[in-house]
């Protein structure tokens, strides 16, 4: 797409907003709507936008495919793992009360943000990893065959 | 206002169902795919779903999009015309449509207070969720909290389904695809 001049200036200019706004609703999901899931797919979308307008491999250069495959494990881990700090710290598996036992408040709202960033680390990547399976198999379309 | 609304929403999405169905050219059938998940996410937004909705319009409109367009410039761009007409499909349209619509039936009424999801454990949630976690989003607290099990799972599957279809289209096993490519 070299020669679409408006796109790329345009997806230039949106990129940064879409992660910001991606990064807001992923942190910002306890008072609005949203949350690390959509905030993953938020997120997965800058990506995929800049992969499809400035081609995959400049994408691939900002995120390399075995980053995104370890992120896709790392989100995973992350959850699971506030399970087992929750365990260690004498309470039942993914109870955060445990996490600040003299507030259980700010524990439910600590577990919560921390499960909730795995959750969208997670589907971010794998959102990235699915659409980089994809576009690395596909051959370079014309644009005359759209 | 709220009944037009529905109606109009309801009625585009029919004619979006339609126009899917008529469609030959893959390019305006995925198109119109993103036109009818932007119509469900509305549908949503006036069930004061919003994070349904949000979820709906940022993977049904966006990501699936992206990959249909993906999927199809490695397939066709048009859909092949079937060389007979086979009564098979209709048949279990119909039924399974059927079956779905007998099974409304039993459905509490819209916003009835004594359905099943007023009356189970959403009342509790509502209740406890400002002094168990003092956060204004309950959904949050729902999906994070009350029923982090189920979300673990929900995570564990999206994992499962970028290992799955990175072992099956490739990603992981580049090296050995490129091996056999020379070998060709």
């Amino acid at each position: 797409m070299r020669h679409h001049l408006i796109l790329r200036v345009i997806t230039k200019l949106l990129v940064g907003p879409i992660l910001l706004f991606a990064l807001y609703v992923q942190f910002h999901g306890e008072y609005s709507p949203g949350g690390g899931f959509q905030a993953g797919v938020i997120f997965a979308v800058a990506f995929i936008l800049f992969g499809i307008v400035f081609g995959l491999e400049t994408v691939k250069k900002v995120f390399p495919p075995w980053l995104v495959h370890k992120f896709a494990a790392l989100g995973v881990l992350i959850f699971a793992g506030t399970g087992v700090v929750s365990v260690m710290l004498g309470s039942n598996y993914l109870n955060y009360n445990a996490l600040n036992p003299d507030n259980p408040q700010l524990g439910q709202v600590g577990g919560i943000i921390a499960i909730e960033l795995g959750v969208g680390i997670t589907v971010a990547a794998v959102m990235v990893a699915i659409y980089y399976a994809f576009a690395s198999r596909t051959p370079m379309i014309n644009d005359e065959d759209w | 206002m709220e009944l037009f609304i529905n109606l109009t929403l309801f009625f585009m999405l029919v004619v979006t169902a339609l126009a899917i169905l008529r469609m030959r050219h893959l390019f305006a059938v995925v198109a119109l795919s993103g036109v009818f998940s932007l119509l469900c996410a509305l549908l949503f937004v006036t069930l004061d779903a919003v994070d349904v909705a949000f979820t709906e319009a940022a993977v049904g409109a966006g990501i699936s999009t992206v990959l249909l367009l993906g999927t199809m410039a490695l397939t066709a761009r048009n859909e092949k015309m079937p060389r007979s007409f086979s009564p098979v499909p209709l048949l279990v349209v119909v039924a399974t449509g059927a079956v779905l619509i007998y099974g409304t039936l039993d459905m509490a009424s819209f916003g009835s207070a004594l359905s099943p999801a007023q009356t189970h454990v959403a009342a509790q949630y509502l209740e406890r969720t400002p002094t168990d976690m003092g956060i204004p989003n309950v959904v949050t607290a729902v999906l994070s909290s009350y029923r982090g099990f189920d979300t673990l799972g929900e995570v564990v599957v999206v994992f499962t389904a970028a290992v799955g279809v990175l072992s099956l289209i490739g990603g992981l096993g580049r090296r050995r695809y490129k091996k056999e490519e020379a070998q060709e």
